[in-house]
């Protein structure tokens, strides 16, 4: 993630903006091949080292849930220019900042285990 | 050597993500990044408080082992694989950065104008990086996965709700970058 630059702030700032192909490029042939391989799971071709079929456990539904969860999400990532993985990468560069936003994050899932039911999903 | 110390292309990129999605199935685990999150409440001990983190945060331990790997990965990449830290952007981005108040777009990874020590230490230096923290974890377990969870990993699968999500992601994401980010500088 570092080599490709996903963890530049800068590169996603450039995506929400449609002014490169990189990331759109990065995401798109990631799910392009991770369809072949999500075929080749439900097909039972392939099977894990242990030989057990391999299920990928379906999202759960909800049009709230998705839709606002899915906002308050790029909201977030477009300011802090990094999703959840990039955070950590952030890390491992010595980027003292990052932190603040791991604390935030962890501080935000634990907003969401407390408020939960009172949500609509 | 020029290979690994170039930044790399999507087409490297792309397929390198796909693959390690790949082995973490192939060896009977998820690939899903923000569900950490959750854990590290756990670990810290907030199922006293919340019965949503009562959980066994053990059985989550691989991916917490991709976590270390991705810090390890970082320190490696930018210690010895990492010449420049120069992003080559798009004239016109650095030019749009600079007239909402972000100089030197691209020279290094991350603006300073947020990820400075200095702008850390400021009082709004440092709301604006919890508040994205907390919206990106609260958004994340609200929906149900972040990008490599729904983006990556539903896409691939065909879902529904992750088609949803990641219509979601990118209004907000448009909201935020043409916006309310030009209102913060």
């Amino acid at each position: 993630m570092s080599k490709a630059e996903i963890i530049s702030w800068y590169r996603i700032y450039e995506m929400f903006k449609f002014q490169s192909f990189h990331m759109y490029g990065i995401i798109g042939s990631a799910i392009m091949i991770g369809m072949v391989s999500m075929l080749l799971f439900r097909k039972k071709v392939v099977k894990t080292f242990e030989g057990q079929e391999i299920h990928v456990t379906p999202k759960k539904k909800g049009l709230y849930r998705n839709l606002l969860g899915g906002i308050l999400f790029g909201l977030g990532w477009a300011l802090a220019g990094a999703c959840p993985g990039p955070m950590f990468v952030l890390v491992g560069k010595g980027v003292v900042s990052i932190l603040v936003v791991i604390f935030g994050a962890t501080l935000g899932t634990f907003f969401y285990g407390a408020l939960k039911d009172k949500l609509p999903h | 050597m020029d290979f690994i110390s170039q930044p790399w292309a999507w087409y490297v990129a792309g397929p390198i993500i796909a693959f390690i999605m790949f082995l973490l199935y192939f060896f009977g685990e998820r690939f899903g990044v923000s569900s950490n999150l959750e854990t590290f409440c756990s670990i810290g001990g907030a199922g006293k408080f919340v019965d949503y983190f009562k959980i066994d945060w053990k059985q989550n331990s691989w991916n917490l082992i991709f976590v270390a790997g991705a810090i390890a990965g970082g320190f490696i990449a930018s210690q010895w694989l990492s010449p420049s830290d120069v992003v080559a952007l798009n004239p016109q981005t650095v030019q749009d950065l600079a007239d909402i108040g972000i100089q030197n777009a691209g020279s290094t990874y991350l603006p300073d104008e947020i990820f400075s020590i200095d702008t850390m230490l400021t009082f709004k230096g440092f709301f604006i990086l919890l508040i994205a923290g907390i919206m990106v974890g609260f958004g994340a377990r609200w929906a149900g996965g972040c990008t490599s969870g729904h983006a990556i990993v539903g896409l691939s699968n065909l879902e529904l709700p992750s088609l949803i999500s990641v219509i979601g992601f990118f209004i907000g994401g448009l909201v935020m970058t043409w916006l309310i980010l030009p209102l913060l500088f």
